[in-house]
């Protein structure tokens, strides 16, 4: 097959648009890291979840260790149940607690892990019974001024 | 008085009149291209021909506009982001910008700009020194022949072209922010990486510009191909071609940004 210079410049042009996928996909993007290769799914009910959102962090000593996998409303008891997907890689006790924090002021919400004492490790489908709500700054600033009010009451 | 006022009224009426009459004829053309196809993927040298003229030749402003867009979003993110401490999320501010809006939507600007306007001409040109009359009297279809290859050249180098756009924006947005102003490298790129997920944010861009590709190149063609056979004829195609090329991209794009979006994420 003859070869002509525009079939060069044509292999040259879709190389570099498929690298320049690549690009964005491995060094901008989330593909290539992480990708947890098995998951075991625990639940946690919350009072108030604050801003978590489904794909949020799931941080123990700081370290990533899940995903939020899912987020839905327990008719029943009026909670929100959050569904992790934590990575197999990682055990946990089974009274360890769960709380909704957020990365400075400002930052996103993810869900922090405290290791309990416990021997037997959480497994797939079991429920993380201490929980910890998002703290809501209005609450907050609310039982501020409340506790001030009854300090001044008090002199 | 009142007769000149009924005539600009009936020259509103016509030039409406006119605007939805194109829109259809735009439709037929681009199911007759469509239908006019088979011949570009026999003889896929005609594509890889107009994917020279139309793609690599827009590469230099491509990615000269992608890395000076990246560079002056790097410098306005940081005077903003500053004011609140967060200058480290400054690659995540470039990062989304290009690859969701900015990409596909100004490569596609520049797209039509350079490569459309070119295919207009061109297209109206041969229609003016009969060259596409010429063509059916040989029984070769002007469609499948001249038409369809620069369709398909114009959707396989749209998405490329953006690709490339975003990728060399980042680029951008990494020397300003990390070399010259000297925000953490590791930072920089590790929250780019949180923020950005590759089917949500990277693949919606991708499908944004091929679907700018397509509208592009349809308006491109149908332009030249409806052109009156005048050197008056083709430079107001040539004109119509950017005018509403820029205003399908921009309308396509709110369009599809509202549909792609998800709210929870």
């Amino acid at each position: 097959m003859e070869r002509t210079t525009i079939d060069l410049w044509f292999g040259a042009f879709v190389l570099a648009g498929f690298a320049a996928l690549l690009v964005l996909a491995l060094k901008v993007g989330n593909l290539g890291q992480e990708r947890a290769a098995s998951t075991y799914r625990v639940e946690a009910r919350f009072d108030n979840i604050g801003g978590l959102k489904v794909r949020a962090p799931v941080r123990s000593s700081g370290v990533l260790v899940g995903r939020v996998a899912e987020i839905r409303f327990d008719n029943e008891r009026f909670q929100a149940s959050v569904i992790i997907a934590l990575d197999s890689r990682y055990g946990f006790p089974k009274d360890t607690s769960a709380s909704i924090l957020t990365s400075g002021l400002l930052g996103e919400s993810y869900v922090g892990l405290d290791a309990g004492g416990d021997d037997k490790k959480l497994a797939d489908g079991d429920r993380i019974t201490l929980t910890q709500s998002a703290v809501v700054l209005e609450r907050l600033i609310g039982q501020f001024l409340f506790s001030k009010a009854q300090e001044d009451g008090a002199k | 008085m009142l007769e000149r006022a009924r005539r600009s009224l009936a020259r509103i009426g016509h030039n409406f009149i006119e605007n939805i009459w194109r829109v259809g004829a735009m439709t037929r053309f681009f199911v007759m291209v469509l239908a006019a196809s088979g011949t570009s993927f026999r003889r896929f040298r005609l594509v890889m021909r107009e994917v020279y003229f139309t793609g690599v030749q827009s590469l230099i402003i491509i990615l000269v506009s992608g890395l000076f867009i990246g560079m002056v979003l790097g410098l306005q993110g940081f005077e903003t982001l500053q004011k609140y401490g967060a200058q480290e999320s400054i690659g995540v501010l470039v990062a989304l910008s290009l690859v969701r809006e900015l990409g596909p939507v100004v490569s596609a600007l520049l797209f039509a700009s350079r490569a459309g306007s070119a295919i207009t001409a061109e297209i109206g040109l041969m229609k003016a020194t009969e060259q596409l009359t010429a063509m059916d009297m040989m029984a070769v279809s002007p469609m499948a022949r001249v038409i369809a290859p620069r369709f398909w050249a114009g959707v396989i180098s749209m998405p490329m072209l953006a690709a490339m756009f975003s990728a060399m924006g980042v680029f951008g947005g990494y020397l300003v922010g990390v070399v010259l102003i000297g925000v953490d490298n590791g930072a920089f790129w590790s929250q780019m990486q949180a923020a950005v997920d590759f089917r949500y944010d990277v693949m919606n861009g991708v499908i944004k510009s091929f679907v700018f590709g397509i509208a592009v190149t349809v308006i491109a063609t149908f332009e030249g191909f409806d052109a009156p056979p005048t050197a008056e004829g083709v430079s107001g195609a040539t004109t119509r071609t950017v005018v509403s090329s820029a205003l399908a991209i921009l309308a396509l794009d709110l369009v599809l940004t509202a549909s792609l979006l998800r709210g929870d994420h």
